[in-house]
This record gives C-alpha cells, structure tokens and sequence, in this order.
C-alpha cells in the first residue's frame, strides 16, 4: 500500500511536468501574476488540463485493457493492438463517418465499440480453432488479423477520400486535445472501475475454462464482460486520441513480473504505470524537437517495439 | 450419490463413453482404473459438468448437473482435470485462495483464510505459499492445484490423476489425504487413477472402465483379482497378498 501511495506521487509530479510544458509561457509564476482571465489560465485551463487527464486517462485504461485481454487469451502477448481489436474500432469510425459524415463523437464511440466488439470476437472464434496453440502464434494471427481489416479500411478511406482523418486515429497524439474534446475518455474510468470490481472473475477466467465453471462462474459471461471493456476502452480512445501501440501490452507485462497477475493486485499497478508511462512518453516528445511534436503514437512505437523484444527474448520457456 | 443414467459421449463417430449408468456410492474413495483411452476422464468432465453429454443424466445428490447452477453445484462438488497449464502469474496462496471463490464471491472471511492455511499445510506448501506458479516444479504445482480443491471444501471432490508428476512420498501423502478425507470428514472421493497398486491400497470401491463401458465394478477387494484386471488390461496380472493388502505384480 505505501509503494502505490509513492507511486501515485510520482504520477502526480509527472502531471504536474505536463501541465507546464508548452509553446506558450505557462509558469506558475505567470499564473500568479496574471488574472484568471489571461492568457495562462486559459491555455492551463483549455488545453494543458485537458491534456493531461487525457493522457492519464487514456494510458491507464489502454493498460488495463492489455490485461484483461491477456487474461482472457490466456496469452502474454496479445493486447488490443495485436488482436484486430484496434484495426476493427477504426473500421468502425471510417464506416459511420462514410454514411454519416458529421455524427458526433459518441455515435462515432459506439460504431468503434460494436466493431471493435466483432472484430475481438471473431479473432477469439480463430484461437479456438488454431489446434497449436503456441504462445507466438496468437499475437501473429492476431496482427494478421489487424493487417486484414486495416487493408479493408484503407481502400474504403482511399476510395472515399479520407486516408488523411484515418491517420488520426490510427496514430496516437494528444496536441489536438483541448476541453470540450477529451470528456469522453472519463468514460473510460468507469470501466477501469468496472474491471476492478469484476477482478476476480478475470483472474479465475485467466486460470482456464475448466478452472472457471470449477468454481461456478459462466465462463462465457465472464469472457463477454471482459471483450466488451476491452472493446469500448479501445473504441473510446482511438476516437479521443488514436491509438497507442504496445501500450497494453508491456505496462502488465512488467506488473506481472513484480507483482505477479492476480487482478485485484494488479490493477491499481498497472493503472499508475501506464499513465506514467504515456505521460512521460508525451512529456519527451513535446521537449525533444522542441517548440515541434513527436505523435506519442510515434514515441510509443520506437519503445514500445523495443520493449516488445525485450519481452519476447527473455520469455521464460512454458513451464519453467 | 453420484449416479450417471446412460451417459454417452462421442466426437464424430467416435463413440468414446457407451451407455454408461453407474452409481458411485457417497462417503468413501473411489478410484475408476482403466487402460489408456477407456473414457475415464471424459466421464470424470461430464460428471462434473465441464463436458456436456451427448446422451443421458448425471445426478449429484439429486442435482442434474447440467441444470442446477453452476455456483450451486461449486459448493458442493469440486474438479481438478489432469494437465493443467496456466500461464497467469499467481502466487500458491492466491491460487489456493480461489478455492473459497465459490463460498465467498472474492471477499475472504476469518474462515477462509484459515481453510486456506490448513489447505497448504495438508499438502506441505507452507514454505512455498508466497512463491509463483511459474516458479514450481511440476508435482509442486499439481499439489497447489490439489490445494485449491480442498480449499473449496466440496462433499465430493473429483481428481483426473492425481498423482501425475509427484514423487513416491507425495503421492503417497496424497493419497493418505483422500484416504483420511473420505474418513474423517465423510467426503466421496472420486479418483482418476493408472497406478492400480494405489487404488488398491487406498480405495473402498474401485470400477473399471474399458473401450467407453464399466468393465467391472465393486468394492476394492473383489476388483484387485488376476481375472478381473487380466482381462481389463489385457495382459498377465499377478496379484499377490502382502501385509494383507493385495499387490499387483505386471512386470517383466
């Protein structure tokens, strides 16, 4: 309990950089010396904030989401992004945005969610018929998966003209989030909370199908409970911000090694490392080319694929 | 009472459980024998509710087990299947802990936990309950799963080998353990077993299965007979009396 205290201390001075960071001079000192009205208030209030909470929002419930898919899967290295859940979200928003140009964000979350759903769906029904089930093989078919829809997506944005606004939610950034635009992503608290309450029903769906009806839970309602987070987390970010890569994936990774995988433990870890991890992602893109942007999609990818590696190499074998 | 009414399962045309009714008498070991492929452990899964039948009833205490809930039966009966691979990192205790699942809902009680405690204690994991799954050998890892079962403090407990992957001093403390469950505490043991020599040492009633039907059945002692096992394993079977428990010797 004292190390998740410490560890949130340090997520709070982490949102405190990124409230400060910026083009424009946002100091506490011009706070200060400034009235509400001016400018620095309302770039913090407009921008920086907003920002922020979506970062923290964002990264923390894209992790708890890789967890629960992995759970789920039974596999360390499936998270959304390597299981079609991401590709089908965006298929989702390319199709509503092509029969209802200018629907709101939350038609738009919703069509990511049912697609994103189906999409999940569907690369479950696939393991279930993969007859070796190799721990390599289930990210692989899944990233196939995603190459498929995403080849999809992009000849219907292609065709329609818009290749360009799919690159915004296929690619992760946070410079456009301003108030009025992020509310959304709270939305995704409450299904971090949600995943929390529900965290032993995932851990013992994580033990097997046998262990699960052993000690009288609905495998399948739980499995459904699970896919469903996992899809409207993925839906609700990807609509926000765009997607981000390996997220979900090396934050329980790296829980797991310390803590190990029981939820009701894990989670509150890999609530706090994974918005310190986007956070600080996003703090070193905005410093790195400064006053320009690196798309922590961008950042993500270079070290979350190397991260990735790491995982995949020091994989212990099977059964230790 | 665990009694099936003409159970059958196949896959394709493959029948592999026949027609099987049977009555598995409570409070007591049984351990069901039966060469490689005679449907023991697909019997085991459809007793316990983890298969479904393709034909037939099973009753547990007058519970269909394909329609009392499932929480119900949790409390009730208990499974462990052989082969069990998990890939989570959880920690013995926590493992063991799911086996008040179906009592507590995930909110330990002052008697969980102790049921917890003696859970590892019975099987000699005290000094590995804050390691993880991952971090055991094979017979420690079928002992924590074993834990888990007695754990849940089921009155009929279902084991699919047992004794896979333990060494001569933990099987035989395994088997103590069901001997003295059965005994003390008046649960039905239901036991998956290759080792004959254990199910004849160990149960009150042992049956027979081979090519999906109950070969043959009855209380240990009328089982463990040349004839009988001879024409169950089809194969020469000496049975010789030692320290008045009979001992089978198939070797050579």
């Amino acid at each position: 309990m004292p190390k998740l205290i410490f560890g949130a201390l340090a997520i709070l001075v982490l949102a405190l950089i990124s409230l400060f960071i910026g083009v424009s001079d946002v100091t506490p000192m011009s706070l200060f010396s400034s009235s509400p009205d001016d400018r620095p208030m309302q770039v913090l209030l407009i921008s920086r904030v907003p920002r922020t909470l979506a970062l923290i929002l964002s990264g923390s419930a894209l992790a708890v989401a890789g967890l629960l898919m992995q759970m789920l899967a039974r596999n360390r290295f499936v998270e959304p992004g390597t299981a079609g859940t991401v590709e089908s979200a965006v298929f989702g928003i390319l199709v509503i945005t092509i029969v209802w140009p200018g629907s709101p964000l939350i038609a738009k979350m919703l069509a990511a969610t049912v697609a994103a759903l189906m999409g999940t769906a569907l690369f479950m029904q696939i393991l279930r018929r993969i007859p070796l089930r190799s721990t390599l093989m289930v990210p692989l078919v899944g990233i196939m998966l995603g190459g498929v829809i995403s080849s999809i997506t992009a000849f219907f944005a292609y065709r329609y003209d818009l290749l360009q606004t799919l690159g915004t939610w296929t690619l992760g950034d946070f410079s456009g989030v301003l108030r009025g635009r992020y509310e959304l992503l709270w939305l995704s608290a409450g299904l971090v909370g949600l995943a929390w309450l529900a965290a032993d029903r995932f851990t013992v769906a994580g033990l097997g199908q046998d262990f699960t009806t052993n000690l009288g839970l609905n495998y399948r309602r739980v499995l459904t409970l699970g896919l469903t987070i996992v899809a409207m987390v993925t839906a609700v970010v990807v609509v926000s911000v765009g997607s981000i890569p390996f997220l979900g994936l090396i934050v329980p990774n790296l829980v797991s090694m310390a803590v190990g995988d029981n939820a009701r433990r894990a989670i509150p870890w890999i609530v706090l490392m994974g918005a310190g991890f986007v956070l600080v992602c996003d703090i070193i893109g905005r410093v790195i080319r400064f006053p320009y942007e690196i798309p922590i999609g961008t950042m993500f990818g270079v070290i979350g694929s190397v991260l990735f590696l790491y995982l995949l190499l020091r994989r212990r074998p099977a059964n230790g | 009472m665990i009694r099936t009414q003409s159970v059958s399962r196949s896959y394709g045309d493959n029948l592999v459980v026949d027609n099987v009714t049977l009555d598995i008498p409570a409070r007591g070991v049984t351990s069901i024998i039966g060469p490689n492929g005679a449907g023991k452990s697909t019997l085991l899964s459809m007793v316990s509710r983890l298969l479904d039948m393709s034909a037939g009833t099973v009753t547990v205490d007058g519970m269909d087990v394909t329609r009392t809930p499932s929480d119900v039966l949790a409390r009730r009966l208990s499974i462990l299947r052989q082969d069990n691979h998990i890939s989570a990192r959880i920690t013995v205790r926590d493992l063991v802990g799911f086996g008040r699942y179906p009592h507590s809902k995930g909110r330990l009680t002052v008697e969980d936990r102790a049921m917890i405690e003696k859970a590892i204690a019975y099987l000699d994991l005290d000094a590995l309950s804050d390691r993880f799954l991952d971090e055991l050998s094979g017979g420690q890892r079928q002992r924590t799963f074993v834990a888990m079962v007695l754990a849940q403090d089921t009155d009929y407990v279902l084991l699919d080998e047992p004794l896979n992957n333990l060494d001569m001093k933990h099987a035989m403390g395994m088997m103590k353990l069901m001997r003295q469950a059965a005994s003390d505490l008046g649960k039905t043991v239901v036991l998956v077993l290759h080792d004959i020599n254990f199910a004849s040492w160990y149960s009150d009633y042992i049956v027979a299965m081979k090519a999906g039907r109950v070969a043959a059945q009855g209380p240990a002692g009328d089982m463990i007979r040349p004839e009988v096992l001879s024409d169950i394993y089809e194969m020469d079977i000496k049975v010789h009396e030692i320290g008045g428990q009979r001992i089978s010797v198939y070797y050579g």
